[in-house]
């Protein structure tokens, strides 16, 4: 596998699209969903998207080829919501594992098959789970907790065993409303990969700012959040979902300038309109992120909840010749700054 | 513009905000006071589980400016990480207090690890150390590390805390070295506590603890520059507990030398932090004696003097001058900044002042969780200060639910109304939706105002919350969804409502949810009531709205109301854009390289006229994509003619129109017949275009975009397209052109009631003149004005306009305005040139005309003004002598 670290520092990577938007568009019935194997499950399975990685590979694999076709550099595992946490919304708290094994190969399959001569990465998509660590479900009780962290670490545990052995390049934090919860999953990976005495997966981090306070569901400033997951020493840190390009422009330009590491950046297909839609054209998103771009914000780019293999087509041949943001200088030491104020 | 940025080792801890420490930060205070072994006060209130007020102990450091909070639970009489767990949760729900980092802080590491479980931003662990030996030291790190804590490194060994300055320096270069090497920590979050002890205590060997202390951190910093120095500063004055003035005089000596030899942070109450220069210069004297160990009678001297001051009693500084206002004010504030100190004497109060205690909660409560509900909606708060509003909400209920049960146990014995239990909301996630965080919020704050909350959970089938409801006897029903498939799902929901002849008001929330969609889709399926809940903090409103007799129909009228106003908005402009300011849009015009322009002087001298051109030429030059969209069959051409459905009957249709052509082309069915012009023309940089004619200046008028585009996307307007008058001699030329004779035989073919050929030959025309319209252009570019002698395109690259300029007609998507078609026509005299006539509505007759204005410049293209806004209409109104009335009429598809 081609150095991810060298190739960023070479140009800007993109990263593929939503997986929900383009599941619709095969207008999947419950029996599509349910496949032969979960025929008799006792609950509605239409919906639960990280299930068609068995019962329906095929539309997975293709959707990521359409997305290797448009571009991408990185596609994502379909597995948004595959830990036992929140498969238990199904009763397939048991199936975590094997979704992630299949859902990783499929993936690497996909790659294969595209045979593209550029390298193509597969991310393992790490979601933030259905419940929330630092906020209380009841009001009356606001010390209460639906979740135990050690129950979130041993969740995420269990996801990134199955997502690495099924043979992921990368593993993905994202869509992060509650900073507690990262903080869980990016103790999993560490201790998973000390447990396995495996060389580590480069993480990236990829957080949500939900509104107009600027601040993530967890009440976190931006900064705060960085400083919160900065000891995962990840890959790349960055913001995704939520929000659109033109809403999360400055957000990006903050992190382009606290960031030790590589950025990224994958916004919606702008707000979702009266009709809970999202509208924005390709084109548009892709002019929003060139000017990232230029602007030098953005290592890695691409698109999240609406957007689809066009958006990303022209994502990324929108930023494909224009510049990487270079990695900041980080300081070791105070001592020049001393000698500076000395002479000053 | 990507110059790579440079990122300091500074310290960088996190609550809800950010705390960086750099060189030239001010000390750092570290709050004591949340320590069950250092203030009695707060072990009481741990020890009788009185959570909250030991919560009002750690907001009051905050509002006294402790920037990080010290938390310890180290009592031999709790369950300490019981204590941690559930004290560090509710402080989670604090932002106020959240917003600093903490401090976890502990002799026990279970539980450390028990506070690192709870807390999202980047802590300080306090501490660790080698007391343990140099192996469990480094497995503490890792797990510190492994949460992203910072920690504190006691100057500790398994021979016991370093006294001495020397042991105090090698143990912490000992620890620097396994934290930086072995561990792999970051220097900058290691933090050094080397032991601060009493002194003053009459044991000589004391006498020399603070000077040690100061020249260790002196000589830590020396060596380890990014590491940190911090201590528990109230230890030093130990020997004069009770006597707070001495105390803080002390520390305020002690804090001044070690500060400046280094010590980055420290445990104080930062309450009582005096400032040195304050200090009565005598007690100072003494107390630096006894800081710095400068004479042997520096305790003595200052022992004595102690005894002569007295210990005055200080008022606690907070800003407490919201407690003076009325009692409607303070329950705002009360709400607002989420303080339940004073919310029972409170609303006891307003319960007195007011009539009935359900005008406590109709009236100040609700006024005040409105204002939250504005500050939330504009990004003044955010949601874990809502969800605290919404508890001292729920505990002013609290005070006044006695007494409204008690009133209406009354008014029952009186018989005026049926006792009844609490209303009943039902919520439910959607079939298909697994989201349930927002439902579970809008849950809770219902519930804390009083209202019986069943929640079905998520991926809940129509039936089963629709059967639930009726069974329950539900007054509300909630729906939440996040996905955009749960708002159809929600449809059909209000369907069945209707179909089962339901009474209850339907609320739609959740993130996907508008209150358009509401009242396009939702709200006409069930008339019952539809409301859409913007956010937690609105559904109290909405809810007690609904479930008010009197207000009931008044509010669901109201609503319905704005959900029919806004329906007929949806529909009247779907394709509404946020627009900018039309000065805004003038500055952010399309800009052309005028200097380095060189225009064409047109061959023609103002007006030529063609009459009766050659029809075969045109011909030519039909466009046949139209001719198909004419006749309803969709399809490119050539395609169409092998389309599976509608091929055959396209290959005939075809034929037919290629041998009326020929027949209209020999037997010179039509005639064609038309206008041009040119004129030395230029522009006023905004959106008026002067020609100077043979009769003087004429002024042209265009619109200008003014939807809201991407950075550096321009506004256009066709004004862009001619050179401002600084620049050399631009020019800019008209047109008009028609085909007559197609009357005589549309009237023809009705008369033999032949409609296939009369509707053939109506469009042919069309197409005939559009087809003339095209050639006479190529002929302008060519010849006529000659700004393109050598192009060389075929028929297929004209139609898809691949020449240089453009020709825009009036009343098109770029100049939307008829009336300057009466411009045109006198421009060119094209009434009595050529005989087209314009109607009042200013359609051209014969219908198969075009007019339209021709721009050379290379950089000129087509475009769709969009809507405008009032500000361009009024200008625009201004600059053609209209009235306002009149603009309006002409321009009503381009408005809002």
């Amino acid at each position: 596998m081609a150095n991810i670290q060298d190739l960023l520092k070479q140009r800007i990577l993109v990263i593929d699209g939503a997986m929900g938007t383009m599941i619709q568009r095969y207008k999947l019935t419950e029996q599509d969903y349910r496949g032969e194997r979960f025929k008799d499950w006792p609950s509605d399975l239409k919906g639960n998207n990280d299930l068609l990685c068995l019962t329906q590979p095929q539309i997975i694999k293709a959707i990521h080829k359409e997305y290797l076709a448009a571009g991408a550099d990185i596609i994502e595992t379909n597995t948004f919501n595959s830990q036992k946490v929140s498969l238990a919304d199904y009763g397939m708290e048991t199936l975590a594992y094997e979704i992630n094994v299949a859902a990783a190969k499929i993936a690497r399959e996909a790659i294969a098959e595209f045979n593209s001569p550029e390298p193509k990465f597969v991310a393992g998509a790490i979601g933030p789970l259905n419940k929330t660590l630092s906020l209380s479900p009841d009001v009356n009780n606001p010390g209460f907790r639906a979740l135990s962290f050690d129950e979130a670490v041993a969740a995420y545990y269990e996801q990134v065993k199955g997502l690495t052995e099924g043979g992921v390049d990368l593993l993905l934090i994202e869509t992060i409303f509650d900073t507690l919860n990262a903080k869980a999953a990016i103790f999993a990976i560490k201790k998973y990969f000390r447990d396995t005495k495996q060389e580590e997966r480069p993480i990236m981090i990829s957080g949500t700012i939900t509104d107009a306070s600027g601040r993530t569901l967890s009440g976190q400033t931006l900064e705060a959040f960085y400083n919160s997951i900065r000891h995962a020493r990840p890959l790349s840190i960055g913001l995704n979902c939520a929000l659109g390009a033109q809403e999360m422009r400055p957000h990006v330009e903050e992190l382009s300038h606290l960031a030790e590491c590589f950025t990224s950046a994958y916004p919606n297909a702008g707000l979702p309109n009266a009709m809970g839609e999202y509208d924005e054209q390709p084109e548009d998103t892709a002019h929003f992120i060139e000017d990232w771009a230029k602007e030098g914000f953005v290592n890695i780019v691409g698109g999240c909840c609406g957007t689809t293999p066009d958006h990303i087509r022209h994502i990324a041949d929108h930023v494909k010749k224009i510049r990487p943001r270079p990695l900041p200088v980080v300081e070791t030491s105070v001592q020049t700054e001393k000698e500076e104020a000395a002479i000053s | 513009m990507s110059e790579a940025t440079i990122i300091k080792p500074y310290l960088r801890l996190s609550g809800l905000e950010p705390l960086t420490i750099r060189p030239e930060s001010n000390f750092v205070n570290v709050g004591e006071r949340c320590n069950v072994t250092g203030s009695k006060k707060f072990a009481r209130l741990i020890r009788e589980n009185k959570y909250e007020e030991a919560l009002s102990v750690a907001r009051q450091q905050v509002e006294n400016g402790a920037q990080v909070l010290d938390v310890n639970m180290d009592d031999a009489l709790l369950d300490g990480v019981k204590a941690m767990t559930t004290f560090l949760n509710l402080l989670q729900a604090e932002p106020d207090i959240a917003k600093i980092p903490v401090m976890i802080d502990s002799s026990k590491f279970e539980i450390i690890e028990a506070g690192l479980k709870c807390v999202q931003g980047k802590c300080i662990v306090n501490s660790i150390s080698m007391k343990e030996g140099e192996e469990k030291f480094i497995e503490q790190a890792f797990i510190c590390q492994a949460y992203g804590a910072a920690v504190v490194v006691m100057a500790f060994d398994e021979q016991g805390q370093a006294d001495t300055l020397q042991r105090r320096i090698d143990i912490c270069e000992k620890a620097y070295k396994i934290l930086t090497e072995v561990v792999g920590f970051d220097p900058q979050d290691i933090i050094f506590d080397p032991n601060i002890f009493a002194i003053a205590t009459g044991i000589e060997e004391h006498n020399n603890y603070a000077v040690d202390f100061i020249d260790a951190t002196r000589i830590i910093k020396q060596k380890m520059p990014l590491a940190k120095i911090s201590g528990g500063v109230s230890n030093v004055s130990f020997s004069f507990r009770g006597n707070d003035p001495v105390r803080e005089a002390i520390h305020a000596v002690f804090l001044y030398h070690a500060i400046r030899a280094g010590m980055d942070m420290g445990i104080v109450n930062a309450g009582q932090l005096i400032v040195y220069d304050e200090i009565e210069p005598q007690l100072r004297e003494l107390c630096e004696d006894v800081v710095l160990n400068r004479r042997e009678d520096a305790t003595e001297r200052l022992v004595a003097f102690a005894e002569t001051v007295k210990a005055k009693d200080k008022a606690e500084v907070k800003d407490e001058a919201w407690r003076s206002t009325s009692v409607e004010e303070r329950l705002k504030h009360a709400l607002v900044n989420g303080i339940t100190d004073y919310i029972d004497g409170d609303t006891e109060e307003a319960r007195q002042k007011y009539p009935k205690p359900l005008d406590v909660i109709e009236g100040p409560l609700m006024a005040g969780m409105d204002v939250v509900g504005d500050l939330f909606g504009s990004g003044k708060m955010f949601l874990p200060q809502v969800v605290k509003s919404a508890r001292v909400m729920k505990k002013a209920v609290a005070v006044l639910t006695p007494f409204i049960e008690k009133e209406k146990e009354e008014k029952a014995a009186r018989g005026e109304i049926s006792p009844s239990g609490a209303a009943k909301v039902l919520m439910a996630t959607v079939k298909g939706d697994v989201h349930d965080i927002g439902k579970n919020i809008v849950g809770v704050v219902l519930g804390c105002n009083g209202y019986e909350v069943v929640d079905l959970g998520v991926m809940v089938p129509a039936e089963k919350i629709l059967e639930t409801a009726q069974k329950e006897g539900a007054d509300v029903i909630g729906l939440s969804g996040l996905i955009t498939p749960s708002l159809d799902e929600m449809v059909h929901i209000a369907r069945e409502m209707k179909r089962r002849n339901m009474k209850q008001p339907l609320l739609i929330g959740g993130a996907t949810t508008s209150r358009t969609h509401t009242a396009v889709k939702i709200a006409p399926e069930y008339e019952n009531g539809v409301v859409h809940v913007l956010d937690a903090s609105r559904s109290v409103t909405v809810v007690s709205n609904l479930l008010n007799k009197e207000g009931k129909a008044q509010f669901l009228q109201q609503t319905q109301n704005e959900y029919l106003a806004l329906r007929n908005q949806f529909l009247n402009k779907q394709k509404h854009k946020v627009q900018i300011p039309y000065e805004e849009a003038v500055v952010t015009k399309e800009y052309f390289d005028w200097k380095n322009y060189k225009p064409t002087r047109p061959a023609t001298d103002g007006i030529k006229v063609l009459k009766e051109f050659d029809l075969g030429t045109i011909a030519r030059y039909i466009d046949w994509g139209p001719f198909f969209i004419g006749w309803e069959m969709p399809g490119r051409f050539p395609e169409v003619l092998s389309d599976k459905i509608f091929g055959a009957e396209a290959t005939r249709l075809y034929n037919d129109a290629q041998k009326m052509v020929e027949k209209i082309v020999a037997e010179k069915w039509f005639s064609a017949n038309g206008v041009i012009g040119f004129w030395p023309a230029h522009s006023n940089n905004r959106d008026t275009i002067t020609l100077q004619t043979a009769n003087g200046e004429v002024k042209l008028e265009s619109l200008r975009q003014q939807m809201k585009k991407a950075v550096g996307q321009p506004s256009y307007s066709l004004a862009d397209f001619v050179a401002p008058d600084t620049f050399s001699q631009d020019y800019m030329g008209a047109f008009a052109v028609t085909i007559q004779g197609a009357r005589e035989h549309i009237d023809r073919f009705a008369s033999e009631y032949d409609e296939y050929n009369k509707i053939l030959v109506q469009i042919l025309a069309d197409r005939f003149v559009e087809a003339f319209a095209e050639c006479l252009h190529e002929n302008v570019r060519k010849e006529y004005w000659g700004y393109a002698k050598d192009e060389n395109l075929t028929n297929e690259e004209l139609i898809k306009e691949g020449y240089k300029g453009i020709r825009p007609a009036p009343g098109y998507p770029a100049c939307p305005d008829h009336t300057e078609k009466l411009k045109l026509f006198s421009l060119l005299n094209a009434t009595e040139n050529i005989g087209i006539e314009l109607t009042e509505s200013l359609a051209m007759n014969p219908p198969a005309s075009v007019c339209g204005w021709y721009f050379a410049h290379p950089g000129s293209h087509y475009f769709g003004i969009g809507k405008i806004g009032r500000d361009q209409l009024e200008d625009y109104a201004k600059r053609k002598g209209m009235s306002l009335e009149e603009a309006e009429k002409w321009l009503r598809p381009v408005l809002e």
